[in-house]
């Protein structure tokens, strides 16, 4: 029979499972069928901390979002449209986000009483009316790879277990769903043949079950329509799709490279940074140095020992490592050399909710040290800036003799989105410039180094390193006399020496260029102020209010220190400043403190990104407090800012978030 | 560039001086500021006397330290170094001699800084086996802090902070080092400058982490820690001093000597003249099992540190981790040849939209 196909603009599917169950996998390859067609794409992987929490239980479930288009998005979607269930607990669990009349395609070998009753429910809700209201697709997955592996290896099924064969399941759902989209499938069977290579019996047994999936859709009656997104109008170049954690040692490499110099990465296993840690040691070849130390403390410490003899200082971690790593930090304020700290951040405080994301280390970035000890501080807004951002912090770095703390989360780390490769020649160049000669000439007229005898410019130091004759020296966390950089109690020299350590990171805005503000009718009275991974979905729902004729401006912070230098007049054109974080409000309290603007702020620590619709409904009362405020007759145009609406909690009308189309 | 080969295999790679140089050429300008009277300066003046002997450029020398009395040693040689944070040396120096292998690399540590907050970066330091020359001073106390027990005080010991006395146990370096998977172990003493240089040199030839103690009087928090193995009167007997393939005897006439017991395996001390000369140990210090090195560095009574024996415990060729961090770099190289950074970018799974520029 011949199916119909329907074009849809844009759709978010969710695979969830158990942890064993290869959503992951699933999720990723769908993603590599699609980044390949040329849909734009963002993802949204969720998985517990646990590596295998206990089987068919609603903790133990793991879930992967895809949302795909013809046009640029920005986020992996708020609520799925269809969702892949392979058991009750990852029915039960995501059932709630998923829209009334969306589709939902079941396991239903795994809803026996024994698995239904483990996550509370006491009848089948594939049976018992109350899945009504959506588009149900209960198929026997388990039973149905079993039967196509058998067909293809035969009754012994290649020589696997019956438990094995069932592992390939999820490739049957993978094979369905990519026939109901009308995904490409050759990445994924060439993904199976090369990962599989040396285990033929799985391998076949992947392959069959793939093919099933998609040959069921294809003549099953049950799935009477298929649906296709175009290909995404994008900037014409060469694509790849890349995750922040992998953008982020990319960046490293790269900017390592182009600063001449050898990456010497310091670091602890730790939720969610360590992928850093395993990419980068692969990379050998590029020189690249990694170094899994016995603690975070270590980690740091070894890195800055590294910068000490010429090398790139690079430690990856996450909140509770960055707690450990602080002393050490100190230390390179102190002794002025290149450090890069990446804090992919997780839910805090303590160890949280370590596989969550949050953005509540912002103030421990900045002032998480004892003395006075400023540091400057970077966030990527997407997965692929993490690349950009990496390179951006080796530059502060390298440049300014500095360690600088790039502030990532789970969200960027671990969600992907298609990725213009950059051509390599278009990236900075970055100057070591290692001193090579004595600067400075005594009373007596010799020529001698002096360590702490800076540039004028930048305010820089000279990087002298160990294997430079004449150049020998002593540098340590006590006070150092400005210029020749011996220990010093001298009052007024402590206090000079720490003017001068905030002058020189404060100096770095110059470097910095001025603040991007989205605002296209430039008519909008309120500005939406974000930083880091925030920007997906504060972009989105700019773009929603737009299409509603409401009118708002929306900027994004790469430099949360220094501030970009016009950042106190970008926020004094705007009569209301809503700044969206995910956290109690840490960047508002940095732009209260620094401009004395009351900017509104709006929270939310659930451990998930925000969604498109809630920033709608927040936007929407910030905007809707401004002719309020005219209504009665309370505008005094002469001040900017609001109270904190952020405990007000109040929810107006749900309104879907990213474009309203759906399919 | 020319580098060390023999004599000092634990300096290969490093380049070797163009001229001889002098004490003279290894002291900073920097005022020394320990305490008249302290041990430290005579480790100064050995370190300084004893590193011109290695025939290395002075710039390609580092010395890392943390905090604490001794610690400041870097200060005042006149090479490169760093004065960092407190226990935290051996990661600092792990870094920076993996990075680079044209580099000797010190750490300067003490009783305080290396076996208590910096306890774990010692341990691993040594386990890992990383090319690292690690002077521990032992003084029995924290000096810089004015008077507290340290990890090795012994039982009891009344300080500021235990005026009942202190309730724990002393940790012993070579034993913990040993326990650590150490390749090289030694102690020393600060006022026998010839011994001190002996083991330097010992710890300077070979390659991977060397671990010396020194104890080391402080004549101001713990006076006289030390006398029963300095005095003349009582050193024979309280020091026991170790020669490799030599037998084991002290005393003011070789009167006494390490046997082993052959009914538990252990060691003990013994009258020569009751037991024989023949059933004396003969030191091993190459031996792989470190069982009796262990047994060795137990002889010393925890409390008095009577029947310490002092030179080369354990000193066994194990690859260091430094070379091996390097090995794997070139051999990656040498396999696929250098990283190319647009094909990295590129991987394997791209699409092209429009025009490729």
């Amino acid at each position: 029979m011949t199916k119909q196909v329907l074009q849809v603009d844009r759709v978010i599917i969710r695979f969830a499972g158990d942890s064993g169950d290869g959503m992951q996998l699933a999720g990723d390859r769908f993603t590599q069928e699609t980044a390949a067609f040329g849909n734009d794409l963002s993802t949204l992987p969720n998985f517990p901390a646990e590596i295998r929490a206990p089987a068919g239980t609603l903790p133990g479930v793991s879930s992967f979002q895809i949302h795909f288009a013809d046009h640029d998005i920005l986020t992996p979607g708020d609520a799925p449209d269809v969702l892949i269930a392979m058991n009750p607990a990852a029915l039960k669990a995501n059932l709630p986000e998923l829209p009334r009349g969306g589709t939902i395609i079941v396991d239903s070998d795994e809803f026996t009483p024994r698995n239904l009753a483990r996550v509370g429910y006491t009848s089948n809700p594939l049976e018992d009316g109350s899945l009504d209201g959506y588009q149900l697709h209960s198929l026997p997955l388990t039973t149905r790879t079993t039967e196509a592996i058998k067909a293809a290896l035969g009754d012994k099924l290649g020589g696997l277990s019956r438990k094995e064969a069932t592992r390939a399941k999820n490739m049957y759902a993978l094979g369905l769903v990519s026939w109901l989209y009308n995904r490409p499938t050759e990445t994924t069977l060439s993904f199976i043949r090369s990962k599989f290579a040396r285990n033929p019996a799985v391998r076949d047994a992947n392959i069959a079950a793939f093919q099933a999936g998609w040959n069921y859709g294809e003549t099953a009656e049950a799935f009477a329509v298929s649906y296709q997104v175009r290909p995404a109008q994008m900037k014409a170049g060469r694509y790849r799709n890349i995750s922040g954690n992998l953008a982020l040692a990319y960046g490293l490499i790269a900017g390592a490279q182009r600063a001449g110099l050898k990456l010497f990465l310091g670091s602890y296993p730790i939720t969610p940074a360590s992928d850093v840690l395993h990419e980068l040691s692969k990379h050998k070849r590029f020189g690249v140095i990694t170094f899994q130390a016995e603690d975070e403390i270590a980690g740091v410490g070894a890195a800055l020992g590294a910068s000490f003899g010429g090398a790139l200082g690079v430690t990856t971690t996450s909140g509770p490592g960055l707690s450990l790593k602080t002393e050490t930090i100190g230390l390179a304020v102190a002794l002025e050399l290149p450090l890069v700290v990446c804090d992919i951040q997780r839910a805090g405080p303590s160890t949280g909710m370590p596989t969550k994301a949050e953005q509540a280390d912002l103030l421990q970035a900045m002032f998480g040290r004892n003395g006075e000890a400023p540091v400057p501080v970077v966030a990527p807004a997407s997965p692929s800036d993490c690349f950009d951002t990496a390179i951006e912090a080796i530059r502060i770095a390298v440049t300014y003799r500095t360690p600088v703390i790039l502030l990532s989360d789970g969200y960027l780390a671990n969600g992907s989105e298609p990725w213009r490769i950059p051509d390599i020649a278009e990236l900075p160049t970055i100057d070591p410039n290692f001193a090579t000669e004595p600067n400075h000439e005594t009373e007596s007229g010799e020529r001698v180094f002096w360590p702490y005898k800076r540039d004028p410019e930048t305010l820089a130091r000279p990087w002298a390193i160990p294997g430079t004759p004449g150049l020998e020296h002593r540098i340590g966390g006590l006070e150092k006399g400005d210029g020749h950089g011996n220990i010093s109690y001298d009052p007024a020299n402590h206090d000079l020496m720490v003017r001068t350590r905030q002058a020189k990171v404060d100096a770095i805005a110059r470097s910095i260029p001025p603040l991007e503000v989205d605002d296209p009718t430039n008519d909008a009275r309120v500005l939406v102020l974000g930083w880091g991974s925030t920007y997906g979905p504060i972009g989105a729902a700019c773009r929603t209010l737009r299409q509603l004729g409401i009118p708002v401006a929306q900027a994004h912070l790469r430099h949360l220190n220094p501030f970009p230098p016009d950042l106190g007049e970008v926020l004094r054109r705007y009569e209301r400043v809503l700044v969206p974080e995910m956290n109690l409000g840490q960047l508002a309290m940095l732009l209260r403190a620094r401009y004395l603007v009351d900017v509104v702020s709006y929270n939310r620590v659930r451990g998930l990104p925000f969604t498109a619709a809630e920033l709608v409904d927040a936007i929407t009362e910030v905007v809707g407090s401004l002719d309020d405020d005219a209504t009665a007759g309370r505008v005094d145009p002469s001040r900017n800012g609001h109270a904190d609406r952020s405990g007000s909690g109040q929810r107006m009308a749900r309104t879907r978030g990213e474009d309203p189309t759906t399919p | 560039m020319t580098t060390t080969d023999l004599p000092f295999p634990g300096l290969r790679g490093v380049p070797t001086a163009t001229a001889p140089a002098t004490r003279k050429d290894f002291t900073s300008d920097q005022e020394v500021r320990w305490c008249p009277g302290c041990g430290d300066y005579a480790i100064l003046a050995a370190v300084q006397g004893f590193l011109p002997e290695l025939g290395i450029r002075r710039e390609n020398i580092v010395f890392v330290s943390g905090i604490g009395c001794s610690s400041r040693f870097p200060y005042y040689l006149n090479t490169y170094g760093v004065h960092g944070i407190h226990g935290r040396a051996p990661a600092i120096a792990t870094g920076l001699a993996t990075a680079r292998p044209d580099l000797s690399v010190w750490v300067v540590t003490g009783d305080g800084d290396g076996l208590s907050i910096g306890g774990n970066h010692l341990l691993h330091a040594l386990r890992r086996n990383v090319n690292l020359k690690i002077l521990l001073f032992n003084n029995r106390i924290y000096g810089l802090t004015k008077g507290q027990y340290s990890p090795t005080s012994e039982v009891g010991k009344v300080t500021k902070s235990t005026p009942l006395g202190s309730l724990d146990t002393p940790f012993n370096p070579v034993s913990l080092a040993l326990g650590a998977e150490a390749s090289f172990v030694a102690r020393t003493i600060d006022s026998d400058r010839a011994h001190l240089t002996s083991v330097l040199r010992a710890a300077v030839t070979h390659r991977g982490a060397a671990l010396v103690e020194i104890y080391q009087n402080c004549n101001i928090y713990n006076d006289g820690a030390f006398d029963l193995l300095k005095d003349k009167d009582t050193r024979d007997e309280a020091v026991i001093r170790l020669e490799h393939g030599q037998p084991i005897r002290f005393g003011r006439d070789g009167e006494l000597g390490v046997v082993r017991d052959p009914a538990t395996g252990s060691l003990r001390i013994a009258r020569v003249d009751e037991v024989g000369a023949d059933a004396v140990l003969v030191h091993d210090a190459h031996a792989a099992d470190p069982t009796t090195a262990f047994a060795l560095s137990r002889l010393a009574d925890p409390q008095t540190l009577r029947h310490s024996p002092i030179g080369i415990f354990r000193l066994v060729e194990r690859p260091a981790y430094d070379d091996l961090a390097r090995d794997q770099l070139d051999a990656a190289r040498a396999a696929d040849g250098p990283g190319d950074l647009a094909e990295l970018l590129r991987g394997t799974d791209t699409w092209v939209v429009g025009d490729e520029a």
